[in-house]
């Protein structure tokens, strides 16, 4: 059976608001919930961001004396959850995965146009009631995994609000994800091959894969707990005879994947961004499939690794470290291939690449880190001390966050038609960069000291490094400045990109920019080599 | 895949260019079915665990009476055929016998959710006694919400395959097979649920 378009119904332009406004509107453009999604996520950060230098202000001093222990418990509980559900998910998944993947698939909008809208208004109320908890009775103080009893025994509206929050963005996810697999598997233009398609289509498959299959645990689980919380019942708490290790595994068997969902779609971004930049082909695509999906497989059945202390029999240690070690082979292929696809090519240093080399050197120091933590001996030994933390915020802020920021720097001609500020880029990466690293590197240096995460009193003796610390957190907090005022001024006064600055060969640069409503002028074009860099040369010869 | 009918000549203005592709809303729907049963898969596996590692209280009962249970399994399957029925019937342009079978299988659905009431009101054991009864409480409720949201939506289209005025017919068979597949899946983890509940 086929369904003709009638874009008179389907997306009546007439209707649609045009200019700023359809930024506000249930816009069916993929481009422009693309954008609502970076924005709105950008948005969160700020508040996020807010909160972990409030965090890095209660450390630099071993007591708790910039704020009471509860707001403390409080303001980390917000400031995971923030970061995670609603700022790094849905920018790295469904700001770009918005924007980008009908182009690559050479359509007119995504699979489902409604579910998308529907899928991205579901995050600014859910987002505005989490950071409103906080005026109630005291937000979510259980941290961002809310594990039971905790979570049970802490005040309930919070905690009850936290849930909602999650669920519905939960939710938002889901239905992100049924429409990106849909659009990749069934909306590819006639002629293109799978095989042919730019990676970030390949890892937004993988990834939405992964969202599809493990979100919904984590709802059935958030709804038992809330059971636990309102009606009394015992499914995690032992006084009533529940098992709160269930909790924490039903919990990582989203949690552990939610990491690859929320670094899958960068490793996709990566591969975009460096062969366009260093004018080569992007080395192995095959072996970059394959990895991708070796990823996700793997990446579904390793979360006990999260519970090394939680009374695992040795059996389930021994396979879960196994299948963790497994992990960084695919991973290391990736990054063979990266490293590949810059070596002898034409590198231009701007602020796409700069940002992309950065992730490059942090991802691979969270790598190590992660390999480490996956061996049993050495997680006993560090389990919940600032060395997870450190690990952590090297795969997602020094992973994800630097690909976010070299995305835009990449896409925002295209985006706005207005190319970015090159020197307030470099700036912004420097004090970046400098500002991460000096704030994360020492946490290392705590954990295997012995700090523990997520309390607001330390030992004395960690004072001066915890210090070292904030001071890289105020660089991180500064670093925001250059990259907002580059963004104003562009918007407004940059000179104008073209539709190709960066000579790129990915489909949407084959558009206008910004590109129009429907983003071909006529038939969408057929790109059977996205990366055929430098071919023109090697034919000369 | 797209059928996009390059022969024709493509106009300048987009909103008038005339493009075709496959149905895919049945394609979104099994991917959603998938994420909605891996909901059950994790109820089900912290239902097992806690049978293996959660001893119950001495002197909790937990016994379950299997009639009730098992007519409702009866009554289930039957109504999935008699959904299969209705949209044989529609196919063949017949709409008031698709009508009249839609509405017997709202009719057995609604039978499931009285006996599965009638069952909740006779159990010796209520929600928060002890940890079988949460999990029989979570799960069974957990479905019982999907039948009465398939039970609604089969309703909704026994009002739109009416012969005047109603949506549904051989051309737009759309909604009506995207809540027969909903009802099967439904119908199947109740299956599922019947023998890792009730028989284990």
């Amino acid at each position: 059976m086929t369904i003709s378009i009638d874009p008179q119904k389907t997306n009546n332009e007439s209707l649609q608001p045009k200019g700023w406004l359809r930024y506000f509107s249930f816009s069916l453009d993929h481009k422009v919930i693309g954008i609502q999604y970076l924005v709105c996520g950008f948005l969160f950060y700020l508040i996020g961001g807010t909160l972990a230098s409030a965090i890095r202000i209660e450390l630099a001093s071993p007591m708790s004396d910039f704020m009471p222990r509860d707001v403390y418990n409080q303001v980390l509980t917000l400031h995971g959850t923030i970061m995670i559900f609603l700022w790094i998910v849905p920018v790295v998944n469904g700001a770009f995965g918005n924007y980008l993947i009908p182009f690559y698939v050479g359509a007119r909008d995504m699979a489902f146009p409604r579910l998308n809208a529907v899928a991205f208004w579901l995050i600014p109320p859910s987002g505005l009631m989490l950071v409103a908890s906080y005026f109630v009775e005291g937000a979510a103080q259980a941290g961002w995994t809310a594990y039971p009893p905790l979570s049970i025994t802490t005040p309930q509206s919070g905690q009850i609000i936290w849930i909602l929050s999650v669920l519905l963005l939960g939710g938002s996810s889901i239905f992100g994800g049924i429409n990106f697999i849909a659009t990749i598997i069934k909306l590819r233009r006639p002629g293109l091959k799978l095989m042919q398609l730019p990676m970030y289509c390949w890892a937004m498959l993988g990834t939405s894969l992964l969202v599809v299959l493990s979100t919904p645990v984590l709802a059935g689980t958030l709804i038992l707990l809330s059971f636990d919380i309102i009606a009394n019942t015992g499914f995690f708490n032992p006084v009533l005879g529940g098992n709160v290790v269930v909790y924490q595994h039903l919990f990582w068997f989203y949690s552990h994947p939610a990491v690859y969902i929320m670094v899958l779609p960068a490793f996709g971004l990566v591969s975009e961004i460096l062969p366009v930049h260093a004018r080569k082909p992007l080395f192995g695509y095959t072996t970059m499939v394959f990895s991708i999906m070796g990823i996700v497989v793997l990446g579904l059945v390793v979360w006990a690794h999260h519970m090394f202390t939680s009374g695992t029999p040795p059996w389930m240690r021994l396979f879960f470290t196994i299948a963790t070690a497994f992990i960084a082979v695919p991973t290391g292929i990736k990054f063979f291939n990266w490293v590949a696809t810059l070596w002898g090519g034409k590198i231009s240093i701007n602020s796409a690449m700069l940002f992309s080399c950065g992730f490059i050197i942090n991802f691979v120091f969270g790598g190590i880190t992660g390999v480490a933590l996956a061996q049993v001996p050495f997680d006993i030994h560090v389990h919940d001390t600032y060395f997870v933390v450190a690990h952590f915020h090297y795969i997602v802020y020094g992973g994800t966050v630097f690909i976010i920021f070299s995305s835009i720097y990449h896409w925002f001609p295209k985006v706005t038609g207005k190319m970015l500020n090159e020197k307030l880029g470099i700036l912004h990466f420097i004090i970046t960069f400098i500002g991460f690293n000096l704030c994360f590197a020492p946490q290392h240096w705590l954990g295997l000291n012995g700090m523990p995460r997520r309390v607001a009193e330390y030992d004395p003796q960690f004072q001066f490094v915890n210090q070292i610390s904030s001071l890289g957190a105020l660089l991180m907090a500064i670093s925001t400045i250059p990259f907002l005022i580059n963004v104003f001024l562009s918007v407004r006064n940059g000179k104008n990109a073209g539709d190709n600055p960066w000579n790129a060969l990915t489909p949407e640069w084959l558009t206008s920019s910004p590109p129009p409503v429907e983003n071909w002028e006529g038939e969408a074009p057929l790109v059977e080599e996205p990366y055929g860099y430098g071919k023109e040369i090697s034919e000369q010869k | 895949m797209t059928t996009l009918d390059s022969s024709k000549e493509i106009q300048k203005n987009n909103s008038d260019v005339n493009e075709t592709h496959e149905d895919f809303r049945m394609f979104g729907l099994v991917t959603f079915l998938i994420a909605d049963g891996m909901t059950f898969a994790g109820f089900f596996a912290a239902y097992l665990t806690y049978k293996a590692v959660n001893p119950l209280p001495d002197g909790a009962i937990y016994e379950l009476e299997l009639p009730i249970p098992t007519l409702n399994t009866i009554l289930l399957l039957v109504s999935s055929a008699t959904f299969h029925k209705a949209g044989k019937a529609l196919l063949k342009d017949k709409n008031s016998d698709s009508q009249k079978w839609l509405l017997i299988t709202a009719f057995l659905g609604i039978i499931f959710l009285i006996c599965q009431l009638f069952e909740y009101f006779h159990l010796p054991f209520g929600l928060t006694d002890h940890l079988f009864a949460s999990t029989f409480y979570a799960l069974t409720g957990f479905h019982g919400l999907h039948v009465t949201l398939g039970t609604l939506m089969i309703l909704i289209i026994a009002w739109q395959s009416r012969i005047n005025g109603g949506r549904l017919n051989s051309q737009n068979m759309f909604p009506l097979e995207a809540v027969e597949l909903y009802w099967h899946f439904v119908d199947g983890i109740w299956v599922i649920l019947f023998i890792i509940l009730y028989l284990l």
